[in-house]
């Protein structure tokens, strides 16, 4: 071969070896592009953290957190009742949510035929569900659950199902997907030794698909937690005096609680308000964390 | 494969003369006339499943179709053809766990024991009770070692010492001494070769009449491979065997009898189906076939 040949050949890697240079900075480029948008989520994260635990870090006592508030004196004022409230909601909405959540989410990836047209209206149904305002969530329940044909009032057994009803597409969504992540191979292994549909779905799909539905869960109930529009329209108690002891008491919540302080034009309310917000954030935060710990834990590679 | 199908369909003559000999096949007579060696190594001539001009299709369209043909007890039966000829798809029509695809259907009928298991009577679920499977790919529960094998028995509510039921089980799939110290290990932990082998002991814990084995082995290395194949010797003096593979020399180290498929296009050339082409002895298949494509096949001019 020759030697110009050879030079010409050098020639051409070089230069689409250099042309590779300009690519790599777009690339750069665009990752930087990324990182700052993440820079600007997080800083408006911050600043607004920054701004609550300034406002509220006086407020909070372990005090603070078993009184009940007082329109007189913000000092002795406190969120026992609403935390109550709120712990006594998140507790009805898991009863309920659970049972029927799983439950849709099985039928639906075990049992419906997707070709059959109702099967496709429940699914169409159900994503749209989860989109609509969760304010008209609180007109359904002011209109059948407290009012209407079960008349039960404005309890907390109404304001828990209403929060139910609300996030329960978000776990029908995260338990079909937990299904759906159980290998098909799984269920013909068990099929062919002789299990029923039943006995597989029961004893092999769902102990499989268990941590990604209570992921699911406590992902649905941290939504439930902040609602405060829908408890507004059933009628919650802005100012509980004392703590609910049970299912029939008058609904409260932390979200109402604080909406409460922060319209009060006193500044101390204000911090109350601020102190209250933080509460509600260490228990996202926490059941968050949760779910994070229980899916990196159990997670499984097929 | 083209050339098979480039002939089916250049010579129809040929091809139809072909399939008018296939549905007729006599085994037992051309494996004894023919073959006496091939006639011993099959232990019995008992018939454990009578396939009766079997179609399946999925939805409406032929995978595999007209297969006549007796599978008998003791004897490793091994389903060999090209990619696409329906071997899967027909020895999942014998535990009937093409239940499963909605759209499959089964025309003709699977005799065992001269019950039609495709009758409107039979429960699928008992079927599957006498006729284990392993797959393809090793499909553990995600669950320990022992419950692996525990699992069978206790849904169908066998009676007995599980823990002799489980170690039983896993003496019969030549496992025992590798995993009798870790029990309560996840089966996941196991290599692919013992995995598979933990889902022969899986099949074995519900005392089948029959197993179907998918291609056991085509995802382990050859050590495993040769592990499995030993067993499934073993095996064969308990049960009755039915394997399909893409390796011929497995069917030809393991099996009595050969059952060979070819992928061929239907009447109007749209849709292609499996076809059985011919089925003998072992031995028959392997040094002197009957039909031409046989022979192409298992000496590796086609495929």
């Amino acid at each position: 071969m020759s030697s110009a040949a050879e030079a010409a050949a050098a020639g051409a890697v070089r230069t689409s070896f250099k042309s590779g240079r300009s690519t790599r900075i777009w690339e750069l480029a665009f990752k930087g592009c990324l990182a700052s948008c993440i820079l600007v989520s997080l800083l408006v994260l911050v600043v607004l953290l920054e701004q609550i635990v300034n406002d509220g870090i006086g407020s909070l006592s372990l005090g603070f957190l078993t009184d009940t508030p007082s329109r007189i004196d913000p000092a002795s004022s406190g969120i026992g009742p609403a935390l109550t409230g709120t712990l006594w909601l998140m507790l009805v909405c898991t009863v309920f949510i659970i049972p029927v959540g799983v439950a849709t989410a099985v039928y639906l990836e075990e049992y419906a035929d997707s070709d059959r047209w109702f099967n496709r209206v429940i699914e169409v149904n159900i994503q749209n569900l989860a989109a609509v305002p969760s304010i008209v969530y609180g007109v359904l329940g002011l209109a059948f659950l407290v009012r209407g044909p079960l008349s039960m009032g404005h309890v907390l057994l109404a304001g828990g199902l209403t929060l139910g009803l609300l996030v329960l597409p978000v776990l029908i969504v995260a338990g079909r997907e937990a299904i759906r992540a159980v290998p098909p191979s799984i269920r013909e292994g068990s099929m062919a030794l002789g299990a029923t549909r039943w006995q597989t779905v029961w004893k092999q799909v769902l102990p499989a698909s268990l941590p990604g539905i209570a992921t699911g869960a406590i992902l649905s109930l941290s939504r439930a937690i902040g609602e405060t529009a829908p408890l507004i329209v059933i009628g919650a108690a802005a100012f509980a005096t004392s703590s609910p002891t049970g299912i029939f008491d008058d609904v409260t919540a932390l979200p109402i609680q604080i909406f409460s302080w922060i319209s009060d034009p006193q500044p101390e309310f204000k911090s109350l308000a601020a102190a209250g917000i933080i509460v509600l954030m260490v228990i996202l935060l926490a059941m968050n964390a949760v779910a994070i710990w229980l899916r990196n834990r159990y997670e499984r590679k097929w | 494969m083209i050339r098979l199908n480039g002939r089916a369909v250049t010579d129809p003559e040929r091809a139809q003369e072909h399939e008018r000999a296939v549905p007729g096949i006599d085994l037992g007579e051309t494996v004894a006339e023919t073959h006496p060696a091939g006639a011993r190594t099959v232990t019995s001539r008992e018939a454990v499943f009578k396939l009766e001009d079997v179609t399946v299709s999925y939805g409406g369209k032929p995978a595999v179709a007209e297969v006549s043909m007796d599978i008998y007890r003791n004897a490793i039966t091994a389903i060999i053809g090209p990619s696409g000829c329906g071997k899967s798809t027909l020895i999942r029509c014998l535990n009937r766990m093409n239940d499963l695809i909605p759209s499959a259907t089964v025309d003709g009928r699977v005799l065992y024991h001269e019950q039609d298991i495709y009758d409107e009577q039979v429960d699928p679920v008992e079927v599957r009770k006498r006729i284990g499977m392993v797959f393809q790919k090793p499909n553990p529960f995600p669950k320990s070692i022992y419950d692996n094998i525990a699992f069978g028995p206790r849904i169908l509510g066998m009676d007995g010492n599980m823990d002799e039921i489980v170690e039983n089980a896993l003496h019969g799939a030549a496992l025992w001494d590798e995993v009798k110290d870790r029990l309560d290990a996840n089966a996941f932990g196991m290599s692919g070769g013992q995995q598979q082998r933990l889902c022969i002991a899986r099949a074995l814990a519900v005392n089948p009449d029959v197993i179907l084995m998918d291609e056991p082995c085509s995802a382990l290395d050859p050590i495993s491979t040769g592990k499995i194949e030993d067993l499934m010797l073993e095996l064969k003096e308990g049960y009755s065997i039915v394997i399909v593979t893409h390796n011929m020399q497995q069917a030809a180290r393991v099996s009595d009898l050969t059952a060979f498929l070819i992928v061929k296009l239907d009447a109007e050339e749209r849709h292609r189906q499996g076809r059985l082409v011919e089925y003998d002895a072992t031995e028959t298949i392997f040094t002197n076939p009957s039909d031409q494509r046989t022979e192409d096949y298992v000496t590796g001019k086609v495929g």
